[in-house]
């Protein structure tokens, strides 16, 4: 019988990480799809590095960063008794800063595709932007915050060099299933690292699947018609 | 309600350069005014400007007592400050709001709300729009989509309806209706309306006062019998008239047109027809013919 703590703490992990990310992302999303300020291709830039970057350089500067030896880590110590290294907290922040492009890359593209006329329709009846965000936008560009929240909570699912820098193993903190495989496989024990392999892989497909067949039905752009 | 009076300035990089528009009139109140002249003279930047989605470099719009922009007080209103009915040429509905939802959330917060629904199926009542209520907007066609927008535009009680070359997506049977619907709101509210359209017949049809703007400027002003009579329709014989009745002979059709206190019978074919039913204002206009003179006194 497998120990099914690793699995529980990924999900957990994936679904605080998403969750976070879904309260952060809606409004940045929006400020980048609709600005017009110079600094919006660096943010974007910035946001898509951990695309292309090995996640172990992420994780290895949050590590230098939220040690005790930093003056960051010693403040969130001091006054927060927060530290960030080897904990979940830590984990989650990371995840979030790992997972970020998944999140507002899908909303921005959802926010883009709102026509213009839209916006400017509830300009003209009175509407705050707030009130125009909540009631209008966010309504019109459900599929993508979908998208966003599920592609985040697999992408955070699969992620192992960022735990392993910045988490570590600590059994029901910060031992996700991809360190557990890990683990196994260091051991040797192939069985136990199949089990949570096949686990991991059915709840990926699973969750792609999910993600694929709600946008089939539900057609991105089904208001495109109205210009 | 009062009346409206613009006066703008502002340069633009249009298609064929830098256009500086420079604009000054007024609104009577409860006035149905159209802006004509072709593509690229600045009619819609000037309703955009009006509407507050367009910053005017300088000049003042005030709608009654109300100033909505005035820049020698650095007054600049917000579109969201500025009571007014906007309507789009593509709609813009809220695609994933019902029309009564659409027509609900245009209200303002301190309508009171027994009276909203009051004024709401009053005009979804003249709009012919009851039976499609809880119909999704993105399910609607061009025409129906259009009126809910008109109606959309007006729960308000804006004392200015501005309207952005509504019915030029529209095919010309669906047109010709939407002008019926139109009429009869600013009938009905009084609404000072001012509209941008390219089309004589819809201007004539409508419009008690035309403005063509060229290049930014207008240039040329008046109801649309002195606008349209030096326009550049080369005819040497031009009369105003209403069309009586239409009835087909043979191929072709029979217009009656009263002018004056005559009836003209004119034959016209098919695909000139199809703008035209009995009531109309239509001009005649003949170029090529001998008038013959007859001595009667």
């Amino acid at each position: 019988m497998i120990d099914w703590q690793p699995i529980f703490l990924t999900l957990k992990l994936a679904g605080i990480t998403s969750l976070f990310l879904l309260i952060i992302g809606i409004p940045l999303a929006y400020w980048m799809a609709y600005t017009r300020n110079r600094i919006k291709p660096v943010l974007e830039a910035l946001i898509a590095m951990p695309l292309v970057l090995p996640p172990t350089v992420l994780g290895f500067y949050l590590l230098v960063l939220f040690s005790k030896d930093s003056p960051i880590g010693q403040w969130l110590d001091e006054y927060l008794e927060l530290s960030l290294i080897f904990s979940f907290e830590g984990l989650v922040l990371a995840s979030m800063i790992y997972s970020l492009p998944f999140m507002v890359q899908p909303l921005m593209a959802g926010f883009s595709s709102v026509p213009n006329r839209i916006r400017e329709a509830a300009r003209v009846l009175g509407k705050s932007s707030l009130a125009t965000l909540i009631r209008v936008l966010l309504p019109m560009i459900r599929p993508s915050i979908i998208t966003a929240t599920i592609l985040s909570f697999a992408h955070t699912m699969g992620e192992f060099g960022v735990v392993l820098m910045i988490g570590g193993s600590i059994s029901g903190e910060t031992k996700v299933a991809s360190i557990a495989i890990y683990e196994q496989v260091e051991k040797p024990d192939y069985p136990a690292a199949h089990s949570y392999s096949l686990i991991l892989i059915s709840i990926a497909f699973a969750i792609l699947f999910l993600v694929y067949y709600i946008n089939g039905r539900k057609s991105y752009n089904r208001w495109e018609k109205l210009g | 309600m009062g009346e409206v009076r613009v006066r703008l300035k502002k340069s633009l990089s249009g298609a064929s350069g830098l256009l500086k528009l420079d604009v000054a009139f007024n609104l009577p109140a409860g006035s149905f005014t159209i802006l004509g002249g072709p593509s690229g003279a600045g009619k819609t930047s000037i309703l955009r400007m009006i509407a507050g989605l367009l910053k005017p470099e300088n000049g003042e719009i005030y709608v009654g007592e109300q100033c909505w922009y005035d820049s020698k007080k650095g007054i600049y209103l917000k579109a969201q400050k500025r009571l007014q009915g906007f309507v789009f040429q593509d709609y813009a509905l809220f695609p994933q709001m019902t029309i009564a939802q659409n027509l609900e959330f245009a209200a303002s917060a301190s309508q009171n709300r027994a009276k909203l629904q009051e004024r709401i199926s009053q005009i979804l009542e003249m709009m012919d729009l009851t039976s499609l209520l809880n119909r999704k907007a993105s399910s609607l066609s061009g025409g129906q989509q259009q009126r809910v927008a008109l109606a959309r535009a007006i729960i308000r009680k804006p004392p200015l309806l501005l309207l952005d070359e509504p019915f030029a997506a529209l095919d010309p049977e669906m047109r010709k209706k939407m002008q019926e619907y139109l009429l009869k709101l600013h009938r009905e509210f009084k609404l000072t309306t001012l509209m941008v359209s390219h089309d004589q017949g819809e201007s004539i049809n409508l419009a008690d006062t035309i403005m063509m703007l060229s290049e930014g400027k207008i240039v040329n002003q008046g109801s649309p019998e002195e606008v349209f009579a030096h326009s550049n329709l080369s005819g040497k014989f031009r009369f105003t008239g209403e069309v009586l009745s239409i009835q087909a002979s043979d191929v072709v059709f029979v217009v009656s047109i009263l002018v004056g206190k005559n009836m003209v019978k004119v034959i016209v074919d098919k695909n000139e027809i199809d703008q035209l039913s009995p009531g109309d204002h239509v001009m005649l206009v003949s170029k090529a013919f001998n008038p013959i003179i007859k001595k009667i006194s």
